[in-house]
């Protein structure tokens, strides 16, 4: 990874964690009103995979998708105007922050039922394959996606029939307020892929050079043998599940844990690298004031646009 | 009789604690089952205080899980399953439908699953397409399963019981926002043999049916149209599955007009039910029926697009002046009224009017 690519990926982090700080400081102002999972902690998982992935490769994603969805290069004015309900979000308004698309960048769909985008995901695949084209899909699913009874049919079919799907599997530990420990044997997800012979590899999800690295050999393993393939990031979100606190005083992780992942903040990593690259602190000062004054633009955007029209509401229901 | 003034979830919890109490084999499932949120805290304690004895954790698998409920019901054991979202239990629709409502009928009565499947149900704050629906509609086409949907918390308590009792599967609808609502809950448990209809107020110039959330406004409507001697038969339509028309006959035969709400769609919706039923029973209104629901399309998220989209007191307020034949000029005072009796607030957030007490 040289100087370059290790500036462009933090471009992308920055841009994640500022956009989900922002969202969280001006949750409480009442204007963004429908739920929103922030990907605080997690952002090298989503950053370090789609850097690798073409324009035309396509993400699906769950109701976490604010990281995949900047990171595909989605729009974030149409991201935030939906968050605020606007006219001009990426699908109007009806969805709300859990249901984030951006079709030009190949962000086909968020879907806030667990799991229920593996299905969709694994079409892709099969389309893709069937196309005998050159793209690959990838499946953003956090630990408990592994819980429902498609996941194991999805990646059965996969597996059978041979088609290139990433199954990357954001592991935080948690779902809701649940222990991993408390929903599944063990963290140790290699058994799911190897029930069907689909190779693994296990990451660490909050040091961005390990997961581009590791990813891009992957994807391009995919691409070139059309088989599917499992990703398990270990990593951690630092807000509560829903919503844009912290909920930590609830004492449903231990702390010792959440210092220990706080201390390994993916953001914090990548400034640790670009240090040791000896890249200007400069130079990162000044791109992060760009994203900074970029993102305010376009939140001041989201907030004075209009809301959409009640007589838009009915519009689609069938084509 | 005694009765004391709580929260809605106080009594959901009330029902849960006295059930435990009461059957040795019943126990709870759900997803975060003992996490701190505890379902709005209505089964808040339950795990410290039982522990794995009455509860068990159900890992994101409503499918597989509710079929294992199912399972441990055939062997007598009551389950109340938690579940924060309607849509969550549609992963499990086949287990619903085939198993759970249909074992009494395949084993000619030899099996029965009394299991509860509570799932919260309806609006606000942008939950959008997939985490607002309510569907008791879809439900209450399938026999073998009862449907149940409290609106006060008297109701919740003492439809929860008479659930968990119930031999039968029940699916368990609580609109999210009736969670804020406080009134008078009957103190000791107590089965009650539950009616699709119960009676609300008492009046004989139209019948207003409405259930859950609606509840609550068609009866700050009711009492405001008392004022103007206009008396309505309010019925909480709180058990569509099974249908019993009993009341509803004996209401139309008197009031002979009607306005129905649906929680959902309006097109095909449970209205439809209602006065077709009136027709099959041949009773001849003096006004056409007049039925109010959501319009015929998905829930939006944003504020902007559910403007019009859930039938307002003011939408009640017409219904009846069309059916009753009201004057426009007691209609305009009785709207003035409304309107500054009910304060101005966000369309996403709930009335305050909706806390209570009941
Ligand atoms: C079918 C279904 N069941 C339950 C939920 C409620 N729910 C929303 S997010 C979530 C946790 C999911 O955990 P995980 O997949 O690990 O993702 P994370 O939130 O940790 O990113 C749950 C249980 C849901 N949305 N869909
Ligand atoms: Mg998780």
């Amino acid at each position: 990874m040289n100087n370059l690519e290790l500036i462009s990926l933090y471009k992308s982090l920055y841009l994640i964690r500022h956009v989900e700080e922002m969202i969280s400081k001006n949750y409480s102002k009442g204007q963004m009103r429908c739920p929103v999972h922030l990907s605080i902690g997690q952002e090298a998982c989503a950053t370090g995979l789609i850097s690798n992935l073409k324009l035309t490769d396509k993400v699906f994603s769950n109701h976490r998708c604010h990281a995949h969805y900047l990171a595909k290069g989605g729009s974030l004015k149409k991201m935030l105007c939906e968050i605020y309900g606007k006219k001009n979000g990426c699908v109007g308004g009806v969805g709300g922050s859990m249901h984030l698309q951006d079709l030009d960048k190949g962000l086909v769909a968020s879907i806030p039922i667990v799991s229920s985008s593996i299905g969709m995901a694994t079409g892709n695949a099969l389309y893709q394959k069937r196309r005998k084209s050159n793209e690959v899909t990838v499946i953003y699913l956090g630990d408990a996606a592994l819980e429902e009874g498609i996941f194991f049919e999805c990646a059965n079919f996969a597996a059978l029939h041979s088609l290139p799907i990433i199954f990357a599997c954001e592991n935080n530990m948690f779902s809701v307020y649940t222990n991993l420990k408390d929903r599944q044997l063990d963290s140790n997800f290699k058994k799911y892929a190897d029930a069907y012979n689909i190779s693994y590899k296990r990451l660490d999800g909050s040091k961005i050079d390990e997961v581009y690295k590791k990813t891009k050999s992957i994807i391009n393993f995919v691409r070139k043998n059309k088989v599917p393939y499992f990703i398990q990031m270990d990593t951690y979100r630092f807000k509560e599940h829903c919503g844009p606190a912290v909920d930590d005083h609830l004492e449903y992780r231990d702390q010792k844990e959440v210092n220990y992942w706080k201390k390994k903040c993916p953001i914090e990593y990548a400034k640790k690298l670009m240090k040791r690259k000896k890249i200007n602190e400069k130079k990162v000062e000044t791109i992060q004031k760009n994203i900074e004054k970029f993102v305010i633009k376009e939140f001041k955007f989201a907030e004075k646009d209009k809301l959409p029209s009640y007589k838009d509401a009915e519009r689609f229901v069938y084509v | 009789m005694s009765k004391t003034e709580i929260l809605f979830t106080d009594a959901i919890k009330d029902a849960v604690y006295q059930s435990i109490k009461k059957d040795k084999k019943f126990f709870l499932m759900g997803e975060g089952v003992s996490d701190p949120s505890s379902m709005w805290g209505t089964i808040k304690g339950v795990s410290k205080k039982f522990g794995k004895s009455k509860t068990v954790e159900m890992p994101v698998a409503e499918n597989g899980l509710i079929g294992v409920a199912i399972g441990s019901a055939l062997n007598g054991s009551k389950v109340l399953i938690n579940l924060q979202r309607v849509e969550f239990a549609l992963y499990a629709f086949e287990q619903i439908i085939n198993n759970a409502a249909k074992a009494s009928y395949i084993s000619r009565g030899k099996h029965n699953v009394p299991i509860v499947i509570r799932l919260v149900i309806g609006r606000g704050w942008g939950q959008g397409p997939e985490h607002g629906q309510s569907l008791e509609n879809i439900f209450s086409a399938i026999p073998g399963l009862k449907v149940v949907i409290p609106a006060f918390p008297e109701d919740a308590k003492e439809m929860l019981i008479s659930s968990i009792f119930d031999p039968n599967p029940v699916i368990f609808l609580e609109h999210r926002w009736l969670h804020y609502s406080k009134g008078k809950v009957e103190n000791k448990f107590k089965i009650k043999k539950l009616s699709s209809f119960k009676k609300i107020t008492n009046g004989s110039d139209l019948t207003l049916v409405a259930n859950s959330i609606n509840l609550l406004e068609a009866f700050r409507i009711a009492k405001l149209l008392r004022k103007y001697r206009i008396r309505l038969d309010l019925l909480n339509f709180c058990m569509p599955n099974p249908f019993d028309n009993n009341l509803l006959l004996k209401s139309v035969r008197k009031t002979r007009r009607i306005v129905s709400i649906d929680l959902s769609h309006k097109t095909l919706g449970l209205s439809s039910e209602i006065i077709s039923t009136i027709s099959d029973n041949k009773i001849k209104l003096k006004t056409f029926p007049i039925r109010l629901g959501l319009p015929f399309h998905p829930v939006p998220s944003s504020r902007g697009l559910v403007k019009n989209f859930y039938p307002s007191g003011k939408n009640i307020l017409i219904a009846i002046r069309d059916a009753l034949n009201i004057s426009d000029k007691l209609f305009r005072k009785i709207l003035n009224e409304y309107n500054k009796s009910t304060k101005k607030i966000p369309i996403d957030v709930p009335d305050p009017y909706f806390k209570g007490p009941f």
